[in-house]
């Protein structure tokens, strides 16, 4: 049994996907409790790779028997069941919430929305724990077409925005494609330890050297990494607040994921920091996104399109973290992985809690949001504290990492372009919260009559406790992120990197 | 001169590929219309199935079906002889999501349409800056 954990995890989601539609036939409010379930799978399963990783080191599973390099591999080791662990705790968490919100948002299309959801966990689940290239773009294909689907269904502008998506996200996928392809023009095989085994004979190669731009290109569209994010903001602005709390987290931080697998595991660190000087373009690339993310984010009047921005922007230090290639920044890197999955998790999910409430998410409607809805604004602090990285939050100690990292690496420009946009992120998140405690943005020195009591408005309890557990999970991942850091973390980094 | 020619004439297949992707990219990038766009889409992920199906293609190479009975003698087989079927399989799988692809974004085109009433890039761009 527990060598069939890997398939377990992508099959359980697939085959719930395909019994929502029959089940939903029968009894539309059945489909939530299955979607549920389905994602409990997973869940039990990452955490039991996890154990069985940390036990013994990395693993493989042969599927339908066929030895690697000529059968597909699903590969565990530190890094994916890392990332894997992270997808199932958000997304069973996102899911618990998706009751009421659905209900309210998109009451005639629950039993399609819910396949949707289970297909894009099972492309994001794939995508991570294969260990077969061409596998990846298969999962890749399944996430992205189902994310367009969920995005579509949102309000207003949400097929336009879904429109642009599809061709950029096609253009990302393709680009995929041809940089695998080019890679098994030369090698002969799309098995990734094999790729790594076979590739260092070969990066004076020109095809390798058009394969490698093209994965990086590829993936970095799918990343939403600067300048190829122009699809980001008005997909996750429109989606169905769900739908955002799901994609927000997950989506950018799995192709992240895929980025630091390629340029780490199947290339050797080596290519893409002295063959093509690909980890400094993608640093600068990650400053310019850290400003321009959070600047576009300061001039936004809607808290969805906010955070979709401030996605942007964290994406930027992740990437930075990734192209400072030092022990200290990819640490950076993979904590911070782990903290926007919590921390856009939980800021996403209190959005959702608005819109349910409001109706809308424009910032002008805030005020008194405090004494409405005290809980959730609670957890809503506790995510911009970690959005801003005020201790103990889990967004303190991945940016000290990345600090720490770019000063290791002796490029204060980094630090200081950190410690700015940390600045700027204080300046949008700080004006939500000053919004949201009082009655007008400005104290009015000439009132006389006492301020109108505000009765507590509270979402229902199905909304709340995922909200408080993706606020919990911020706080203990970062109470407990030395220990993460020295269990998994330091298992990752590529033995070649410096400090 | 010549290197370059025979260059050009024996691997027309790749040209063909460049071509193609170069003319989908164009379509998605520059043409106004939203069918155009995904049209270009469908002639970008076509050119990639090309790119593929050339990589597995051989000169005077048979289809890889090995033609001798169940517990015959050992034949020796010559690679060179058959076609690499991987690349091909694997396209398979690509034709697949390419037509997934197109049928999203079509379904979104209907949306867009019953929604703006037009399928023109500036024209929608124009009606949702009017509306805020």
């Amino acid at each position: 049994m527990a060598q069939q954990l890997p398939i377990l995890l992508v099959v359980a989601p697939l085959m719930a996907a395909f019994l929502v539609p029959i089940v939903g036939w029968w009894n539309k409010r059945l489909c939530y409790p299955l979607a549920v379930a389905a994602l409990a799978a997973p869940l039990v399963c990452t955490l039991g790779i996890l154990k069985q990783v940390m036990a013994g080191g990395g693993f493989s599973y042969h599927l339908g028997g066929w030895s690697p390099p000529w059968g597909i591999e699903y590969a565990l080791d530190y890094l994916n069941s890392f990332v894997l662990v992270i997808i199932s705790i958000v997304s069973f968490i996102v899911t618990i919430y998706s009751k009421e919100s659905v209900r309210s948002e998109l009451p005639d299309k629950i039993t399609p929305f819910y396949t949707l959801l289970l297909l894009m966990v099972t492309g994001l689940l794939g995508m991570t724990v294969s260990g077969d290239a061409f596998n990846v773009f298969v999962f890749l294909e399944i996430s992205s077409l189902s994310c367009y689907g969920l995005i579509a269904i949102g309000s207003d502008g949400a097929p336009f925005a879904t429109f642009r998506y599809i061709i950029m996200g096609t253009i990302g996928a393709s680009f995929y494609l041809l940089g695998v392809g080019y890679l098994y023009l030369v090698t002969g095989t799309l098995n990734m330890a094999d790729l790594a085994r076979l590739l260092p004979q070969l990066y004076a190669s020109r095809v390798v050297l058009t394969a490698g731009i093209f994965l990086l290109v590829g993936i970095g569209i799918k990343m939403a990494l600067f300048p190829l994010h122009a699809w980001l903001p008005g997909a996750y602005t429109y989606a169905p607040s769900t739908v955002s709390a799901m994609v927000a987290p997950l989506y950018t931080k799995v192709a992240a994921y895929l980025l630091i697998r390629i340029m780490f595991t199947v290339f050797q660190p080596a290519f893409f920091i002295e063959v093509i000087p690909a980890t400094t373009l993608l640093s600068w690339l990650a400053a310019i996104a850290m400003l321009v993310g959070s600047i576009y984010a300061i001039a936004q009047s809607d808290l969805k399109r906010m955070l979709s921005y401030s996605v942007v922007a964290q994406i930027g230090y992740i990437a930075l973290g990734i192209g400072l290639a030092n022990r200290l920044g990819l640490s950076g890197a993979l904590l911070h992985i782990l903290n926007e999955a919590f921390t856009k998790g939980c800021v996403f999910l209190v959005a959702g809690a608005i819109v349910f409430k409001l109706k809308s998410c424009r910032l002008e409607n805030f005020n008194n949001l405090y004494r409405k809805m005290p809980f959730t604004m609670s957890a809503f602090t506790i995510g911009t504290f970690s959005m801003i990285g005020i201790p103990p939050t889990s967004g303190f100690f991945s940016k000290l990492y990345l600090l720490l990292g770019s000063v290791a690496a002796g490029n204060w420009i980094f630090v200081a372009v950190l410690l700015v946009s940390t600045l700027l992120n204080v300046v949008y998140f700080f004006r939500v919260i000053q919004l949201a405690s009082f009655e007008k943005p400005m104290p009015d020195y000439a009132r006389i009559t006492p301020y109108e009591t505000v009765a507590m408005d509270e979402v229902p309890l199905s909304m709340q406790i995922p909200i408080q557990l993706m606020a919990a999970g911020i706080l203990l991942s970062g109470i407990f992120s030395s220990r993460i850091l020295s269990a998994v973390i330091v298992h990752i980094i590529p033995k070649s990197f410096t400090p | 001169m010549e290197t370059l020619i025979s260059t050009f004439i024996s691997k027309y297949n790749y040209w063909g590929y460049i071509i193609l992707m170069m003319i989908g990219l164009y379509a998605m990038m520059v043409k106004n219309n939203l069918v155009k766009k995904i049209i270009g889409m469908n002639i970008f992920q076509t050119a990639i199935i090309l790119f593929y199906i050339s990589i597995g293609a051989k000169k005077g190479a048979s289809i890889p079906i090995i033609t001798h009975a169940f517990n015959a003698a050992p034949v020796s087989i010559h690679p060179a002889g058959y076609i690499n079927p991987l690349p091909h399989v694997l396209m398979l799988t690509a034709i697949v999501v390419a037509v997934a692809t197109l049928g999203v974004a079509l379904a979104v085109i209907v949306i867009i349409y019953q929604r703006y009433e037009t399928l023109e890039l500036d024209e929608i761009l124009k009606i949702r800056k009017e509306t805020g």
